[in-house]
């Protein structure tokens, strides 16, 4: 069975090929090639899951090794698979959401003429990131690694007409790149030290290395982690990759692969293991990114880009609960699934509601649409409740789980953590309430306003390719939580793992924390209501906002920050090499002509005995041959 | 005495020669040379096959070996042969010159220039070339080193872009200063080895085998010798200015045998001549090399970004690669060395395929102008692919040829050189910044640049400031087409060989590791990471 493996990235692999190389012909029906090769690889998860769901506990981590991929000296890194129960659960979560949304996107994508285009991109993304989560070596991931940026990059700047969707796809790649800078580095630090770079290898051995070193390693692993899954301080393009068509923000930025660097966490768990600093920095970066999500989240009117800073507020809550250890692994791939599930979900809706807004974002043109698009309505709503904790729903499980071991911790850590991690809960449910008042009640402001195509809005419901992902994605979001805690999702991972570590003592009770949470929740919900729903929604942006609010709206300076740091001293350095490179040309070709006559000088008085007089003739004969060629006149 | 080698050198020479008696006959000259291209790649294949890696890792140092006396006063041979590093290189050698044919083949010439004297400079070049790699007598080498500059001198002069003859003799006089100084060294290395030997050779083998006999001080001042040639050539930070103009100048066929194939000579220079010849030099300049090489790597790169011409665009990162390949030389890693012989082949290859690009978007605009450009993935979507994945492999994204280079030299200097890998690794982002900036300034965004426009109205899309309708255009076929059949030809194999080379380079490292194997044996050094690593 696990020869099947290889399927699971070829196929989709193969059908972005097919819809590469097929042409306009394939225009047709390339889109189906696409969802068949997706549909396909999620069968193949699901038997090698079930497959490996037969085995003992013990023997549910197995090798596929297809070639020897680079190989020298000491070095040897294998083109291989691991099947295990941390890369099975992504091969599900990746190819099941996959699925679905190539299917909505048969859809979305109806009307756009690169369509073709569309789903080769998207099923390479799908090739990559299972290549991603499924490589049994470090060179594997980074494989994966950087070629779900390549298609996150194609796939952001989609709409390559735009410039600021180039401009988007441009930054996404260039910071995923300084996290790759740290990703590699850690792998030659590895390669170093342990003459490995297989994960059972480096797993197995890594308590021979230096502490220091592993120290090293886990910072480095966590800047490519943040990289990839828009951590601080490298958070600020995922908000920009909206800019690419709502189901590659609903698959890549929010359910798969901005979820990487989770994944990379709790796979180099062994290595975290080592290290408390390393593992304190993690959940460090975490809480300052659940913050700056959740903070800016309530100032934005564009309803992809709150729930894009809603997206990297969450997985702030999965890298804060990795790097709570043992006691957190297997919360944060427990939220993961859900998420995965809830915002995929809700930007499915908010596609959807796009699609009926002639694809305008701004919230403040919406208003009442409930009524006109119940089901996206309904589904995007039970999203909504999932995402803000609503209890019992499955984001009420999986986040409350993780604020409880925040809590668990000992000393100001736990204070910080859980403090942290429970007032932004309460800031989720005044943004996502705001969403949804200014989105689906209230007047409807749409009907005085005109599109910014020109045309009056006509919205509608989607079409049924549309909504049925909509619909499975919406039970997910209600059931998925209750579901994966009943069948003991906790015990499925602990092979790769570890045990998920009992919590004790901490900064507070563990039973008064969901109460808390519920109450910083409904808190924020309230707040919301006062101050949105309680009032007219103005249709243009006010400008006159308190400090705070202006603060959020321009991404609390982190665009600014990078362009004074980076951007311009970068431009002036590049303008001041090339004014230096084109100067020093002059100057050097001139001291070339002057040196030419001193050099035979110097090269005669080298040489000694009879080697002299052959030296002199060839050197004659070299001067008589450029002579001459200067002689040649080109006209 | 195997004659392969002979051949391998004659055919090209022939093909060139029987261009002057067709220099009338245009097609048949062009179909003359493109056969003795293709007989030379078959050879070079053959000779591929028959390369035995088994026998090279028990210590055989060249095959195919073929030798006469030549000057006997001097004690020189016409001596050739090839280790696994050679062979990539030749096999780089012959696998463009077929596709640069093709591309060269409906090429608008200047005036009064003909298609037979041009493939004739091809082939002479491709001559060259493949002596320089096969050469085994240092001597020999050093005629072909400066043979080379004569045919590449005249496509560039002859052939070449409105500043062509500025441009030729910047290259010419940079590449004899070099050629000069390595001349004098290689006297020399003569004399030394007369001293030491009792009779002067210039056979490598003899010279490696009394390497470790040479003071180092003597070592050191004929390594500068050799060094400053190949530095020049490769070319290395600060001997890189004479490389924009000559690739920017040189007509695209030239520039991709320049950049991509003759440059390498520097660098293969460094590992078949320095590294041997002169162990203890080496390893104690090594720390020259290695700075001169990261900031090629950041300077190249950070060039390329404030290029306003394509071509030169080109030519800087190349110089920024240029600098990962003398980092992975002057490492002393078995992976170190795989991995810059390797990325010399992958550089030839994604180099080679980014001028290509730059060639077919003058061939529409008429410009070398990056701003001439502007939104061409909407007019020509296929030319928009090929670009971006000629720069993807140029930043070295994995599942391209260039990761696997890029890594092992980054992976295999880590161990004895970490701050320079650091720095150089930090490189990567640069690479990524000028290629997409690249590819965002001429392909994606909104139809524009002067030479699109151009292209566009005389091709009757839209009148003087008429709005132009890009479908149209594009569904026309006219103004600025997109890739036809042949130029699919062109690109076809190099995409191929490009993703091939990513996800299955053993082949081609299975004969460049016990080559590189027997340099580190050369230099007396063990692999600095060993089994295990070096925390056991």
């Amino acid at each position: 069975m696990t020869a099947l493996a290889p399927l699971l990235f070829v196929l989709p692999a193969l059908g972005a090929l097919a819809n590469l190389l097929a042409g306009r012909r394939a225009n047709a029906w390339g889109h189906w090639v696409g969802v068949a090769a997706v549909v396909a690889s999620f069968v193949v998860g699901l038997l090698l899951f079930f497959e490996t769901l037969g085995l003992e506990p013990e023997q549910r981590s197995r090798e596929v090794s297809l070639f020897s991929w680079i190989s020298s000296g000491t070095l040897d890194v294998d083109f291989g698979i691991r099947l295990d129960p941390l890369s099975l659960t992504f091969v599900l979560l990746i190819t099941g959401v996959g699925s679905l949304i190539h299917l909505y996107s048969v859809g979305y994508m109806s009307h756009d003429p690169g369509r073709r285009r569309f789903f080769a991109q998207l099923n390479l993304f799908v090739a990559a990131m299972l290549i991603l989560v499924l490589g049994n070596n470090f060179v594997m991931l980074y494989l994966g690694w950087e070629g779900v940026g390549l298609a996150s990059y194609l796939l952001i700047g989609f709409y390559q007409d735009r410039p600021s969707a180039a401009t988007a796809a441009k930054k996404a790649f260039l910071m995923n790149r300084v996290g790759d800078v740290g990703l590699a580095i850690a792998i030659f630090l590895l390669w170093l030290e342990l003459g490995t770079l297989q994960y059972t290898e480096v797993f197995a051995r890594i308590g021979e290395v230096p502490s220091g070193t592993v120290l090293a390693i886990t910072i480095l692993l966590l800047l490519g982690a943040c990289g990839k899954s828009g951590q601080f301080p490298l958070q600020s393009w995922l908000p920009d990759a909206m800019e690419g068509p709502t189901p590659v923000s609903a698959l890549i930025h929010a359910a798969t692969m901005v979820t990487a660097g989770v994944y990379l966490i709790a796979r180099t768990n062994p290595i975290y293991n080592l290290t408390e600093t390393g593992r304190l920095v993690v959940a460090l970066v975490g809480v300052v990114t659940l913050l700056i999500g959740a903070i800016i989240g309530c100032a934005y009117d564009d309803i992809k880009k709150v729930l894009a800073y809603s997206t990297v507020s969450q997985i702030g809550y999965m890298i804060l609960a990795v790097g709570l250890g043992p006691a957190g692994y297997a919360l944060g791939i427990f939220h993961l699934l859900t998420h995965g599930f809830f915002k995929a979900g809700l930007f499915l809706g908010a596609g959807s509601v796009m699609h009926a807004m002639n694809d305008d974002v701004n919230m403040r043109h919406f208003g009442g649409l409930g009524r006109r698009m119940p089901i996206t309505f309904v589904t995007f709503g039970l999203g909504y409740l999932a995402l803000i904790g609503f209890p019992f729903l499955s984001g009420y499980f999986s986040k409350d789980a993780i604020i409880e071991a925040a809590f668990a911790q000992e000393g100001w850590q736990g204070w910080v953590f859980g403090g942290a991690a429970t007032l932004a809960a309460g800031l989720t449910a005044f943004y996502m309430t705001r969403l949804m008042i200014m989105t689906f009640f209230g007047k409807e402001r749409w009907k005085e306003l005109k599109a910014p195509d020109g045309q009056d809005y006509h919205p509608h419901e989607s079409p049924t390719t549309m909504t049925v992902p909509m619909i499975v994605l919406a039970v997910g979001s209600v059931f998925g939580g209750f579901t994966l805690s009943a069948i003991g999702l906790y015990e499925w991972l602990a092979p790769s793992l570890g045990e998920l570590q009992e919590l004790e003592g901490g900064a507070l009770p563990h039973a008064l924390v969901p109460w808390l949470v519920v109450l910083f929740s409904a808190l924020g919900v309230l707040v919301a209501y006062l101050l949105v729903g309680r009032r007219p929604t103005p249709v243009e942006r006010p400008e006159r906002v308190s400090l705070p609010v202006q603060a959020a709206r321009r991404d609390l300076y982190a665009d600014a920050v990078n362009e004074t740091l980076i951007e311009r001293p970068g431009i002036w350095l590049t303008r001041a090499l090339v004014f230096v490179d084109n100067r020093g040309v002059d100057g050097l070709v001139n001291g070339v002509a002057a040196g030419l006559g001193g050099s035979s000088g110097r090269l005669r008085r080298l040489q000694t005995g009879f080697v002299r007089s052959y030296a002199l003739s060839m050197l004659g004969g070299s001067v008589f041959v450029v002579a001459a060629l200067l002689a040649v006149r080109f006209a | 005495m195997n004659p392969m080698l002979i051949i391998l050198l004659l055919v090209p020479v022939v093909g060139a020669l029987l261009m002057y008696p067709l220099r009338h006959n245009v097609p048949a000259a062009k179909a003359t040379a493109m056969v003795t291209a293709l007989v030379e790649f078959l050879l070079v294949v053959v000779i591929w096959v028959g390369y035995d890696t088994a026998a090279a890792a028990a210590g055989t140092r060249f095959q195919y070996e073929f030798s006469v006396p030549w000057i006997p006063a001097f004690g020189t041979h016409l001596a050739f042969g090839i280790d696994g590093i050679a062979l990539v290189l030749i096999a780089l050698t012959a696998f463009l010159v077929p596709g640069l044919m093709l591309f060269a083949w409906a090429e608008k010439l200047p005036e009064g220039r003909t298609a037979s004297g041009y493939f004739a400079l091809l082939l002479a070049t491709q001559a060259t070339l493949m002596g320089v790699f096969t050469a085994t007598d240092v001597f020999l080498f050093y005629v072909f080193f400066e043979a080379m500059l004569i045919p590449m001198y005249f496509l560039i002069g002859r052939f070449g872009g409105p500043n062509r003859q500025y441009a030729s003799v910047k290259f010419f006089l940079y590449s004899l200063l070099g050629g000069l100084i390595m001349l004098a060294s290689l006297i020399g290395l003569y004399v030394t080895s007369g001293n030491v030997l009792g009779q002067g050779t210039f056979t490598w083998t003899e010279l490696q085998a009394i390497a470790q006999d040479v003071p180092t001080s003597t070592q050191i001042w004929l390594f500068l010798g050799f060094f400053v040639a190949f530095a020049i050539k490769a070319p290395l930070v600060p001997f890189h200015t004479w490389l924009p103009d000559a690739g920017a100048e040189a007509p695209i066929v030239a520039a991709v045998l320049l950049v991509g194939v003759l440059d390498k000579v520097g660098t293969f220079g460094f590992l078949r001549y320095c590294l041997p010849l002169f162990p203890d030099a080496s390893q104690a300049l090594a720390p020259l090399v290695i700075t001169l090489a990261v900031i090629g790597v950041i300077y190249g790169a950070l060039l390329a970004v404030g290029q306003k011409d394509m071509s030169r665009f080109v030519a800087y990162t190349s110089i920024a690669h240029f600098g990962f390949i003398a980092l992975g030389t002057f490492a002393f890693s078995s992976q170190a060395f795989a991995g810059a012989t390797l990325y010399m082949v992958n550089h030839g290859l994604s180099t080679g395929m980014l001028f290509v690009m730059v060639g077919l978007l003058v061939a529409r605009g008429g410009s070398r102008l990056i701003s001439d450009y502007g939104g061409v993935a909407k007019l020509a979507p296929l030319l928009a692919g090929c670009l971006l994945l000629a720069g993807m492999s140029s930043l070295a994204l994995p599942g391209t040829n260039s990761f696997v280079s890029e890594f092992l030299v980054l992976v295999g200097s880590f161990p004895n050189e970490p701050v320079a890998t650091i720095i150089a690794t930090v490189g990567i982002i640069f690479a990524a910044l000028y290629v997409l900036w690249f590819y965002q300034q001429t392909m994606q965004g909104p139809v524009r640049g002067n030479a699109v426009i151009k292209a566009l109205e005389t091709a009757g899309a839209g009148g003087p400031g008429a709005m132009i309708d890009p479908a149209v255009a594009a569904s026309r076929g006219a103004g600025f087409p997109d890739l036809t059949k042949r130029e699919i030809g062109v690109l076809a194999p190099l995409i191929v060989v490009i993703v091939l080379l990513g996800f299955f380079p053993g082949p081609v490292l299975d004969v460049i590791n016990p080559s590189v194997q027997a340099t580190m044996t050369e230099l007396g050094l063990p692999d600095p990471v060993p089994a295990g690593g070096t925390s056991r």
